[in-house]
Order: structure tokens, then sequence, then C-alpha cells
């Protein structure tokens, strides 16, 4: 690339504090904030980051596109001193730094908010703000008003007294912003921070980063979603397999190049729906009218009843909270069901322990939302993950290890699962490899209903097109699927029909062939629908 | 009512050494680390504060010796479990079995070697760890056996506490303390050198502990070397962790209620209630053990064990 040359010049001219054109009337250069040249990091074998050069100036907000596994995360923990390059240099305001541990970025200005949030739990939000090396001689009320004024230029809102674990995860989120800005950050770097938000806090976040954009912030932004990298971003980087495939103007990119420079080949963005032939479909589980608590005593489903027949994808939507992961869970018993009545092929399942379900024929498989939390144990291999599963069918005093080797190998190859060896810890594994893993599982067992708890959250864009074709060819076999999904698009797409939940409650089940995201975003909101178009 | 006050300063004394233990495991805890060594730290601490008083006659350097000697425990653990990342639990047994191990046999060597064939501090030191009498104060009906009436070592212990409980929970470095013993990994984006705080605060909470051994050797055995000179006080400390909730200050509170169920036997008159001396000797670990269940059913978000308790931290793991 040419632009290094130059790079020397504008460290200079950082340096000598020579006002370059567009200096900002609040203190804030403008030019380059930070910058990277050759950066390397290597895991093991494999080359995470492969001599990535990039660039960020004050007042830009730069988007790191790139699938699972591109080395996204680990380029931004190299900035913010979480690991140290094996070769390569970075810049701030044009100066060679070393950036080896994270008080070093801190005290560079650089400011990083991760995916999964660094906040202690049971300390306040004050508390965290203020946690870190001692800068200032304030007193505790000092601090918090300096806080609050702050909040006040970005147009932030936080509770400082309260603690983390009772905050919701936009509000942790805001903690984290605040945190880093008080600590003096210019150069702010956010690891996919919309991958837990709801569409309305996204877009609330985004209101605050265009604010810092103006106060003279220089933005990363690591995402997968390409309609925010078009929305928020002034100028894209692309990261394939370690490397920077591409550095453009987000004015001149579009989702289509986005996606093919991204993946490395043309994609169809269209998801499949096969139609299962009507006369074939029989019902395979009758919900009615259930009902379950939480245990804080608040309702959770309220009289909900449904059926779901073989050969469909039923999706759930509703706003977070709503009662889906009761749902989900008191189909298969892991929550006690308050009042109704589950029947499957007949037969009432609602109330029996969760193994005499399994024992009685009904194959029922559960994809949690919590994947390593519910769903595998992250410190196995896949063999010992798929055994979970399947030790009970085995007779005998010892494990037979050989067919859950056998079934792990051909999941591998089969479903393309990216790990070192079969015996690598799944937590070891990128959010994709864990979903197919779980999946894979589930699938391999038949099962007659399936139901899933966002099994694309998380995942980039081809690790979700396969986990589609995946429930798309049970759903072609004859099973039943539940599909609890969080992005309307896709369940506009996929799914057969649509139950709507608000507040535990039913609102409706739409055609989703025929439904508009206008009339199910109503009823997410409380808005009942009438007979006709279910 | 005077044998209600006896009983009562009689188990302060008792509960002086569980208090120290509790304060240093405390500190442990705080860092992240379970520490199961306190027995064995308390054990050194002992050995090396009886000797340099035995050695010198000064109360300082027992002190000095005490701290220095529970602290290099310390070392040892943290150099196991914060560099090079052992596992807390076997290192923290394995801590108390050669704490307890060097004490005996250091005490054992020191003892062949006297003409009596015993170990007693000498006597103007002996003085010095009596129970002060404080002019007016120690005279003063009631107030002046309950509060006036101790040793140095019950002063420096309840100072200690109230120091650790203004350290943990209202200075700035305690509040880093804190952020590495629940999140190292936050505490380690915020900046804060983790490594350095760990091995700093075990060292103090070992330190601590080192103290409590040599209160156990010097004064409660009455100035004269005992083998197992701890005798299982460092097992009870590390239940009353639990029962003090993680707080310094209320663990002055446990200390002392487990020092009355040590000395208790003293105080219940045989004709009232006939029980064998070896139920008493046994109480304190029985109530450790009906304190260890409770609390684990009561637990309560606010005043838990430290999060990252018992895990180790390493940065570029993913």
């Amino acid at each position: 690339m040419s632009n290094h040359e130059d790079r020397p010049a504008k460290a200079e001219a950082a340096a000598s504090g020579a006002a370059t054109p567009g200096e900002r009337r609040d203190g804030y250069r403008s030019g380059p904030a930070i910058a990277g040249q050759g950066l390397t990091k290597r895991f093991g074998s494999v080359l995470a980051n492969d001599h990535i050069d990039f660039e960020v100036e004050y007042g830009e907000i730069l988007a790191l596109l790139g699938e699972n596994g591109s080395g996204k995360t680990t380029l931004m923990n190299l900035l913010s001193g979480l690991y140290f390059p094996d070769s390569g240099q970075i810049y701030v305001d044009g100066q060679a730094v070393s950036v080896s541990t994270p008080a070093d970025a801190i005290s560079l200005g650089i400011g990083m908010i991760h995916q999964h949030f660094k906040l202690v739990e049971a300390m306040t939000a004050l508390e965290n703000i203020l946690l870190g090396p001692r800068t200032s001689k304030f007193s505790l009320a000092r601090h918090r008003q300096e806080i609050e004024r702050m909040c006040k230029t970005y147009g932030l809102t936080v509770d400082l007294g309260k603690p983390v674990y009772d905050m919701s995860v936009s509000e942790k989120q805001t903690v984290e912003v605040v945190k880093v800005l008080y600590h003096g950050a210019r150069i702010l770097i956010l690891d996919e921070p919309t991958a837990v938000l709801t569409p309305q806090e996204t877009e609330s976040l985004f209101a605050i980063l265009r604010r810092m954009k103006q106060q003279g912030c220089a933005i990363i932004i690591i995402t997968h979603k390409l309609n925010e990298v078009l929305a928020i971003s002034d100028r894209v980087m692309v990261l394939r397999r370690g490397r920077s495939e591409a550095l453009l103007q987000t004015s001149q990119a579009d989702l289509r190049s986005l996606t093919e420079t991204m993946v490395g080949h043309a994609i169809d963005l269209k998801i499949n729906r096969p139609t299962y032939a009507a006369e074939r479909q029989k019902t395979l589980l009758a919900v009615q009218e259930l009902s379950v608590i939480r245990p804080d005593g608040s309702q959770a489903l309220d009289q909900v009843s449904f059926e779901l027949k073989t050969g469909e994808i039923l999706g759930v939507a509703g706003v977070a909270g709503s009662g889906q992961k009761e749902l989900s869970e008191a189909l298969v018993s892991l929550t006690p069901c308050q009042s109704g009545s589950i029947t499957y092929c007949g037969q009432v399942i609602s109330g029996l322990p969760t193994t005499e379900i399994y024992k009685k024929g009904v194959s029922l498989a559960f994809v949690p939302e919590d994947r390593l939390g519910m769903g595998l144990v992250g410190d196995m291999g896949m063999p010992g993950n798929m055994l979970l599963k399947s030790y009970r069918d085995h007779r005998g005093f010892f494990i037979d290890c050989k067919p859950a080797e056998q079934l792990s190998q051909q999941l591998k190859e089969t479903l393309d699962i990216s790990t070192p060896s079969l015996e690598t810890p799944v937590r070891l594994l990128s959010g994709g490899n864990v979903q197919k893993v779980l999946l894979g599982r589930e699938i391999e067992s038949q099962p007659q209903v399936l139901i899933t708890s966002y099994p694309v959250r998380g995942l980039d864009i081809n690790a979700s097109y396969t986990v589609y074709d995946l429930l798309n060819e049970q759903k072609m076999k004859g099973c039943g699927i539940l599909y609890l999904g969080e992005d309307l698009d896709v369940l506009l797409e996929l799914a057969d029909r649509i139950l709507v939940l608000c507040h535990g409650r039913v609102t409706g089940i739409v055609d989703a062939r025929q439904a508009s995201k206008e009339t199910v975003g109503l009823m997410m909101a409380g808005m009942t629908l009438k007979e006709e178009l279910a | 009512m005077s044998t209600l006050i006896r009983l009562i300063s009689h188990s302060v004394l008792a509960g002086t050494p569980l208090l120290f233990g509790t304060l240093g495991e405390i500190v442990n805890e705080k860092a992240g680390h379970l520490n199961l060594g306190v027995e064995g730290m308390m054990a050194m601490g002992a050995c090396a504060g009886f000797m340099a008083g035995y050695l010198s006659g000064s109360l300082l350097l027992s002190l000095l010796f005490a701290f220095l000697a529970g602290a290099l425990g310390a070392l040892i653990y943290a150099l196991l479990t914060v560099t090079l990342m052992a596992d807390q639990n076997v290192t923290g047994l394995t801590l108390t079995i050669f704490g307890v191990g060097l004490s005996n046999f250091i005490g054992q060597y020191m003892l062949v070697n006297t003409a009596t064939n015993t170990l007693k501090l000498p006597e103007a030191l002996n003085n010095r760890l009596k129970a002060l009498s404080i002019p007016g104060l120690s005279q003063l009906p009631v107030a002046g056996s309950l509060l006036f009436s101790y040793d140095l070592f019950v002063y420096l212990s309840i100072a200690i506490a109230l120091l650790l409980g203004w350290y943990i929970n209202h200075s700035h470095s305690g509040r880093n303390l804190r952020a590495v013993g629940e999140n190292p990994a936050a505490a380690d984006a915020a900046g804060i050198h983790v490594t350095r705080v760990k091995y700093l605060n075990l060292l103090l909470g070992g330190g601590i502990c080192g103290l409590g051994g040599a209160y156990a050797a010097m004064v409660s055995n009455g100035g004269v070397w005992l083998s197992d000179t701890v005798g299982g006080r460092g097992w009870i400390a590390v239940a009353l962790v639990i029962f003090a909730a993680w707080n310094p200050v209320r663990a002055i509170l446990g200390a002392y209620v487990f020092g009355a169920f040590s000395v208790l036997k003293y105080y219940v008159p045989k004709s009232v209630l006939s029980l064998p001396n070896a139920f008493y000797d046994a109480l304190p670990f029985i109530v450790t053990a009906l304190v260890l269940v409770i609390s684990s059913i009561l637990q309560k978000r606010k005043n838990a064990q430290p999060a990252s308790v018992g895990l180790s931290y390493y940065r570029e793991e993913r």
C-alpha cells in the first residue's frame, strides 16, 4: 500500500502540534487518531491477524466487518492491550506506541467496550466507572458530579447508584460507555455492541455514537450486521480469515458488495422456504391454555394455546421477555406449568419429568438460548457432549465412547465444524461452531419436535444460512419446529406461521407468507388480531 | 453475673486467634483466592513468632517475624496459584500440611536442644503479653473487665479488623481489590494490575494469619511451646469467613461467638448439664459445619463470596 509512505510525515505534524486543516474548537484534533501497520497475531497454528493495516481519524466511525473467526475481536484486543501483537506497529495521534496492557491503552485514550461486558456485577454503576488506577483525588461526591456533567454532554442516562446485577443489557452497555469516556477515551472501540440490543436500543446507541463523533471521538464498531454498517459508519473495513480484504467508503458500498467481500463469494440473501405437502400434515403438539408463573411471582405465560404440525416452522415473535424462554422450557418440562395442558400426538406430557417424556418415546429436541450454559458442557469436547444426550441408551456399566466419536466426526464433516480436534473443549470454538455442535446433536436424535431458541444469535451470515438450511431439511422430513427468533425479517422469510407473544399472551398467530412486518410489529406491542388472518 | 462477664472475656481471648485467621482469609478471598492454607500460615507464624520471642525477648520482633512467616507461606501459595495457576484448593491444603509440619519440626528441634526439654518465653516478654491494666478504665465495674482488660493482641486484632473494613469497603484500592476478586477480566480491562493486587493482598492476609498463630502459641498456650500449637483454629477461621459474610467488622462478632463455643465447657456446671468434654471440644467444629450448610442455603447476592474465588485468571485465554 502506497499510503504507508506518508504516515511518518503525518506523525511529525501531529507531534509538533501543527494545526492540521479542520482543527476543532473543542480541543480534539482532527487527523489520524489510531492506526495499525502490519499487525499480526498468531494463536498456535491459527493466524488470527495477518498483516493488517488501517487508520481511523477523529470524528469518524469505522465499521469493522467480518464473519465469525475472521479476526475482528483479536485485532481490537491488540489495540486495547489485552493481546500483544507478534509483529506490526500501532500509532496513536501519529506516534508509534506500544500497548502492552489495558492500562497503557487507557492512558493513550483508547477505550474498549467488550462484547461480554467487563463489569463487576456485585458493584454499582458508580463503583464500576471508578475502577482502575487512581487518577484524581476527587471525593466520591465530586466524581458523581463530574460523571453526571459528562453524561449530559453526550446525552447518556445512567443510574449511578444501581447495582449492575439489577441492570438490563442496554443499561450495562451505557455504564461501559460512561466508564471509558470518564477515563478520558477519545478513541472508542465497540465489539458487537448491538448483538444483545433490541432495535429501539440499537437506535439510541447509534444516536449516542453520532453525538460522540460530532464531539470529535474516533469510533471503531465491530459488527456483522450489514444494515448497521450502512447506517452508522463513514468507512468500512472488511476482514476475512485474518486479512484485510477491503477498506472502503460506506457511501460507495451496498449490501451485496459488502456480503460478497466478507464471505468471499456471491451469496443468495434470500432465505429458502420449502412447502411441506398440506395433506400429509397432522398435529404433533397441542398446547392448551398453558400458564406459567415465574419464580418471582409474575405471570410469564397466560393461557397460551397453539398447535404445532408436522412439516412446519412455527415462528415465535415478541419483545424480549414476553415469555419466550418460559414457553420453550415449559414444553420440555424444565419449567413447571401452573395450569393448562401439553399434548404430544394424543398423549398428555405436561407435568411429567423430562426423562419420563423422553422414555415415552416423545422425541423432543431442545436448543436452549444459553448454548454453553444449558445446551453444552463447555469444558468437554464434542464426543463428551454427544454422550450427554445418548448415554442412557447404552446398557452396561461402562460408557461406550465409540459411537459418540463417530458421530462427532460425522458432524464435523457434514456441518463443516472447524475445531482443532474433536476433543477440544467446545467453549474454545467460535459461536457458529458451538451452535452447529448443539444443533447437530439434537437433529441426530431424529426428533419429531424441535424447539430452538435464537439459534442464529451471534452468528454471521454464512453460519446463519447453514442453520436455516438445517432447519428446513428437518422440516421437510416432517419435523415440527418451534423457532423462537428476534429478527422479524428472518421470521417472516423462514417460518410458515408466526405466533406473536406479548406479556405472556398470544396476540395472534399469522400466516408468515401473507403477514407484513408492520402487523406483526403491532401485535408484538399488544394489538390483537382478528381471526381471518390466522 | 460475674460468671457471664468471665465467659465473655474468656470468649474474646479464645476468639482472638480465630479473628486474625478470619481477617487474613477475608483479604485472600477478596482477591479471588480461597486459601485453605490458613492453618498452615498460622502455624508458620506461631513458630516464627514464638521462636523470635524466645530468642530475643522482644515483642516487636515476635510480631514482625510472625507476620513475615505468615506472609512467606502466602508467598508460596501466591507463586503457585497466581503465577503458575495451580489449583487453589490443592495448593491451600498442601500449604496447611507443609506449614504445620514445618512448625512442629522446628519446635521439636528447638526442644531437644534445651536442658529442661521445655520451651518457655522469657518472663519479661510473658508479662508484656498479660492483660493490660489501663489506669482509670480497667478498674471500672463491668466495663472495665469487659472492655479494658485484654492483652495487646486483642486490641491489635480489633484495630486490624476496623482498618480492613475501611480499606476493603471504602478505599479506592479496596474497590480495585474487590473488582479483582469479583471479575479479574473486568479489573484488567479497567487498567488494574491484577497480578500485583493479588500478590499484595495474599501476602497481607497471610501475614495477618501469622499474627493469629503467634497469639495461639504465645498467649493461648501460656507462653509454653506445644506441638500442633494452632490446633485446627485455621479451619474454623475459613468457615468464619462465610459466617462474617466477607465483612471484617462482622468477623469480630463471629470470632467471639466461636470463641465462646470453645470455652463453654468451663462455664456449664456439671450439675446442670453433664456432657463429656469431647462433646465441647467438638462443638466449634459442629457449629462450623452447620454455619456452612445454613449460609449456603441463605446465600444473598449482596454479601456473597466474591464471584471469581477459586478461578485462575489468564488474560489471553479466550
